[in-house]
């Protein structure tokens, strides 16, 4: 059996340092022994006819190949309004990369690749923004200043995003405890990655210059339970006014982390809430890693200030075996390097997330920084070790290095070597100060990783092509009288009708409350009925039909109204919802012959009974008065449905046996 | 108006003094419509007077409305400052010396509270702090001449600059790069393309269509061009040097006559009309279309001719013109006319008189086409042959705009108008061509399907 390398074995040594507990073993006072804070950045577009600041059609996508025309754009950074240069931008500058737009001619103009300057900032898409900012208790602005918030991946053309507060310092009411939002703010949405290879990075122009709403608030919340709560009120929230876009990428919450000692990490691309709880834990856990890390560092190196790495050209050559990586970039004319980290060793296998080490967040940064495509490294302490012990030795030879160094390896095209090398010793360095203000990317498994350096105020900018806009306290009142009910309002009304709880998501999240209301209200149908056939026999019908559009509140109202109308028994919507959402266009006419309803009156069914008990009890020896009562309900039920009550035919089948 | 109340009047100014508020005051405001806590910031001049500008800690701004404070108080106070990081610009015998004239114009810009918009910032290190890659390719002096935008640039800053140019020519500049506005740019360019004859040395034109305050600016690219063009261009002519597409790709030099502003916006905007660009730039090298230009030479002779007369006119014809515009514009005293007629060069009939009358005056008028591609041929029809017998002189296929510039600089020079009729009709550089080639008119439409096909192959 092969023993187990060093470096796992220092890996689990470390996560036991670091005190890690699996998301399904941890408990609250997991969270609060670790100082866990988290905050929300929810993004919501808006469902408007049109873009914000352009008058081409919102919502209109491409599919990736698929283009009229392409533009290419460099983005450099500039000074901030203060006189600063952004942290950020400078990065986004070394590396470099040639931004790709692809263009379609339908959902984008000049002013989309920043060719024009903007047009007059869409209405509609204010009111809703307006409308949301009352809903969470903000304060509104007197006026409405476009600033532009600078973006050097080019994942907008102009190299910033028109984004304007409208309120400030509101809260929600979760469960626990209240939490409080820091801003609403009215922005354009960006452009959507195609790829991201070497030194170009491709986007369409599509989703490009929608209006949307970014909510953040305080990080208030103390659990990752608590956050994806947050999260699931917030979508209630902007999804109660109906004017909000539904769909795949409708939505996007980004979540900021903190623990004692740590500092605020923004994790971006969450695309499901349910990837909150997990994602929080693990990226508490990673800095708590980096703080144990800082712990060994500090204790190694007297001071930070005089570390530094030094490196030396690699000769694959100088190695008894060949290894595969090392060759390839060898053939692709990629010079290869290694670098000496002096008191690095441990660090480099030192646990960060599950199945990740510090080497990590190296290469993962080689690949945003210097723009080196991954496999990007190898270094002396892989958990999969691909150098073997010789080699390693090797290594160490030609660097000098001394016990308690750690070595890296990695090629890439010879422009791109410097780069890389600087960011091998900067990351290193920063290991010093424990954790990083960093923009990083959700991952589906739970884990994250390194986008980019966390942008700060600098980056804002005010907008010189847009006047302020004011926001005048008539369109505020209009607005207030007609704002949807609060969600905790909602929340409490359902309980108070007895709905089962598993149906509420359901329900708040398709914004069908209104209807419930009403229906409940219109045609004195019981609460935990309507409550029941929404949030599950509507959900299930949905699930069921992967990729349909959800149903109009109203028609459902409608369908309700029809009903009523028809004094038809409403046992019928079990299967007449369901076919609604199949049919959408059918009448209702119509989708009662397709669930084939045939009108009859109690009276009628009931008359049938005896014939059919005669054959049940002709057609079987046994007398078993259960079974005798069940077939003939199972004859009666398709024509009782929407005729009569089920419970009233059995017992009237029941009865007649006695 | 106080600097501490930049840009602030009426109620809002005196919210700011009765609370005892300045500009750049860290302020906490309670509102009607709640707590507020940021900077006041300068006010742009032309915004209302009910609203303050607050910038936040996270770094947006935002209006509250005056009317809804109930109290406001400073805990703080902090004045910006824009400064582009100035490096000293890196000297090295080997690379050409290169000056940057500044005329105003957005090449490297900050904002200006005072009307929210931007304004130049310009020396060599605050350049080099911007645009490091300029020391890669030159040595780089700078001058700024005049801080105008370029709808504010005139016949004397003409002769300034082109006075200026001739004197760095002769204290041996290797190039020279002109900073300037691009809406009047060509007409700039056209002056200095007569003023400035036989200069041994490229003379480079270029500006932004973008601000540099956005990281998408063609600002740091155009200026890198230019360089580049100044540096290492043989074509030693009056140029503009701006982008080719509106990809970050590649400039077009075009030459100072023959260029005309196309697009109110676009970064593409400068385009060679009735013939092709001289040449292509890209960062690592210059292609040029054609040799027929003024090469570089050693020698450090140049021609200075810094003559404008500004008692001339442009005159752009529509069909319902009365005649009294052109009278009123003799009674003025103007001295030349230049006319973009319609067509191969008309007007109506109604006009004729006035045209006589002037012509009698002694006025010079010149005959342009507002199609802006193609020749005056004003012996095809009637009309045209009328308007010559009454003194309309066709200006060949000159543009409105440069046959403008060149009217006032041949009446800058003399009275004579058959003296002003030799200079006007004899071509200094390429102002007027004897022919026009069939590439020379190229204006694609979108929608056929093989420019459709080039469109989505090659990047515009």
């Amino acid at each position: 059996m092969p023993s187990v390398p060093e470096s796992v074995e220092n890996y689990e040594k470390s996560k036991k340092i670091v005190g890690y507990e699996s998301f399904c073993q941890a408990s609250p006072r997991t969270y609060s022994l670790l100082g866990f804070r988290c905050g929300l950045e929810i993004h919501q577009q808006l469902k408007t006819q049109k873009k914000l600041f352009c008058r081409c059609p919102a919502g209109l996508y491409q599919s990736k190949d698929e283009y009229d025309a392409e533009v290419i754009r460099h983005m450099r950074p500039t000074l901030s309004e203060l006189g600063e240069y952004d942290g950020t931008a400078l990065m986004e500058f070394k590396t470099r990369k040639n931004i790709i737009y692809r263009i379609k001619n339908e959902s984008a103009c000049t002013y989309d690749i920043d060719d024009t300057p903007p047009f007059p900032l869409n209405r509609e898409a204010l009111k809703i923004a307006l409308e949301a900012a009352l809903l969470l208790k903000t304060s509104i602005v007197g006026e409405l200043h476009i600033t532009r918030k600078q973006y050097l991946d080019g994942s907008i053309p102009t190299g910033f995003q028109r984004t304007a507060i409208v309120g400030i310092e509101g809260e929600i009411p979760l469960a626990a405890r209240r939490v409080r939002i820091i801003q609403l703010s009215l922005e354009e949405d960006a452009c959507r990655e195609v790829s991201d290879i070497g030194h170009e990075r491709i986007y369409t122009t599509d989703r490009l210059g929608m209006p949307l709403i970014e909510i953040v608030t305080y990080p208030d919340m103390q659990t990752p339970q608590e956050a994806a709560q947050a999260a699931h009120y917030l979508r209630f929230l902007t999804r109660s006014t109906g004017k909000v876009r539904t769909g795949s990428g409708a939505a996007r919450e980004d979540v900021n982390v903190s623990i004692t000692g740590g500092t605020r990490v923004e994790i971006k691309g969450v695309a499901h809430i349910s990837w909150i709880p997990r994602l929080t834990h693990n990226e508490a856990f990673r800095q708590k890693a980096l703080l144990e890390i800082r712990k060994i560092l500090k204790h190694r190196v007297n001071d930070a200030t005089f570390w530094k790495t030094h490196h030396a050209p690699l000769a694959p050559e100088m190695f008894k075996d060949e290894i595969p990586l090392l060759k390839q970039a060898q053939e692709r004319g990629c010079p290869i390097m290694a670098v000496n980290l002096p008191g690095f060793g441990g660090v480099l296998s030192f646990f960060t997330q599950p199945g990740q080490t510090f080497a990590d967040e190296l290469s993962a940064r080689l690949k945003v920084i210097a723009c080196l495509e991954k496999p990007n490294m190898l270094h002396s302490e892989e958990l999969e070790p691909l150098l073997g012990r010789g080699e390693l030795t090797a290594v160490r030879k030609l660097l000098n290095s001394k016990a308690p160094d750690a070595q890296v390896i990695f090629w890439g095209p010879p422009a791109d070597i410097e780069t890389a090398l600087e960011t091998i010793e900067e990351r290193c360095r920063l290991a010093f100060e424990g954790v990083l203000n960093e923009t990083r990317k959700a991952r589906p498994d739970g884990t994250n990783i390194f986008e980019r350096i966390l942008p700060g105020p600098d980056r804002m900018y005010p907008d010189t092509d847009s006047p302020p806009i004011a926001i005048e306290e008539e369109l505020i009142d209009r607005t207030r009288q007609n704002l949807p009910s609060a969600i905790v309002d909602r929340l409490e009304k359902l309980r108070r009708w007895k709905i089962p709880p598993d149906t509420y998501d359901y329900i708040l999240r398709r914004n069908l409350f209104c209807a419930l209301e009403k229906i409940i209200r219109d045609f004195d149908q019981p609460p935990r009925f309507v409550g029941a056939l929404m949030g599950h026999t509507l959900k299930n019908a949905e699930s069921h039909l992967n990729g349909a559009m959800p149903l109009d509140q109203e028609k459902i109202y409608d369908l309700f109204a029809f009903l009523h109308r028809n004094k038809l028994n409403r046992n019928i919507l079990k299967t007449l919802l369901p076919a609604l959402y199949r049919h959408t266009r059918m009448d209702f006419e119509a989708l009662l012959r397709n669930v084939n309803y045939q009108n009859a009156c109690p009276e009628e069914i009931l008359a049938r009974i005896p014939l059919l008990r005669e054959k049940f009890r002709r057609q079987n020896a046994f007398k078993d008065a259960a079974a005798e009562s069940d077939w003939i309900m199972g004859q009666l039920r398709p024509l009782a449905l929407g005729n009569m009550d089920l419970a009233d035919l059995r017992r009237e089948i029941d009865g007649g046996r006695l | 108006m106080s600097d501490a109340f930049k840009g602030y009047k009426g109620r809002a100014l005196e919210t700011l003094k009765k609370f005892n508020v300045r500009v750049w005051s860290e302020t906490h405001i309670q509102s009607r419509r709640g707590a507020f806590k940021g900077i006041i910031l300068p006010r742009a001049e032309n915004d209302d007077d009910r609203h303050l500008v607050l910038k936040l800690a996270n770094g947006y701004n935002v209006g509250v409305a005056v009317d809804t404070i109930e109290q406001m108080h400073q805990v703080g106070y902090k004045e910006a400052h824009y400064k582009i990081p100035e490096k000293e610009f890196p000297f090295s015998p080997a690379k050409p010396n290169i000056k940057l004239f500044g005329t105003g114009g957005t090449i490297a810009s900050r904002l200006d509270y005072r009307t929210g918009a931007v304004i130049p910032a310009f020396t060599p290190g605050e350049l080099y702090g911007a645009v490091p890659e300029l020391a890669d390719i030159c040595n780089l002096s700078t001058e700024k001449l005049f801080s105008v935008f370029s709808e504010n640039m005139g016949s004397a800053e003409y002769i300034t600059l082109a006075k200026a140019i001739g004197a760095e020519i002769e204290k041996g500049i290797d190039g020279i790069i002109i900073g300037h506005g691009t809406d009047t740019m060509h007409h700039t360019a056209g002056a200095l393309a007569f003023m400035i004859q036989n200069s041994p040395v490229p003379i480079v034109m270029v500006g932004s269509q973008r601000s540099s305050d956005r990281p998408s600016s063609d600002a740091a690219l155009n200026l890198i061009h230019a360089a580049t063009a100044a540096c290492r261009s043989d074509i030693a002519e009056v140029m503009v040097c701006m982008f080719g597409p509106t990809s970050d790709e590649y400039a077009l030099l075009h030459r100072g006559t023959r260029v005309r502003k196309m697009h109110s916006s676009y970064r593409s905007t400068f385009r060679t009309v009735g013939d092709i660009p001289l040449a292509m730039v890209q960062r690592d090298k210059i292609t040029p279309f054609r040799n027929d230009y003024h090469h570089r030479r050693k020698d450090r002779k140049v021609d200075i001719y810094p003559y404008f007369e500004e008692r001339v006119t442009m005159v752009y014809y529509y069909p319902n013109m009365h005649p009294d515009i052109i009278d009123a514009l003799v009674e003025k005293g103007y001295k030349g006319i230049v006319i973009a007629g319609t067509g191969l060069g008309h007007v109506n009939k109604p006009v004729y008189p006035a045209i006589e009358r002037a012509v009698k005056a002694g006025v010079a008028i010149y005959m342009t086409v507002q199609t802006l591609w193609g020749y005056v041929h004003m012996f095809v029809y009637e009309t045209g042959r009328d308007l010559i017998a009454k003194g309309v002189i066709p200006a060949e296929n000159m543009l409105p705009e440069v046959a403008y510039v060149k009217l006032g600089w041949a009446l800058g020079q003399t009275d004579d108008l058959e003296e002003v009729k030799k200079i006007m009709l004899t071509g200094v550089c390429g102002e007027i061509t004897e022919r026009e080639p069939y590439n020379g008119y190229l204006i694609f439409q979108g929608g056929i399907p093989e420019i459709e096909e080039f469109l989505k192959k090659v990047h515009k």
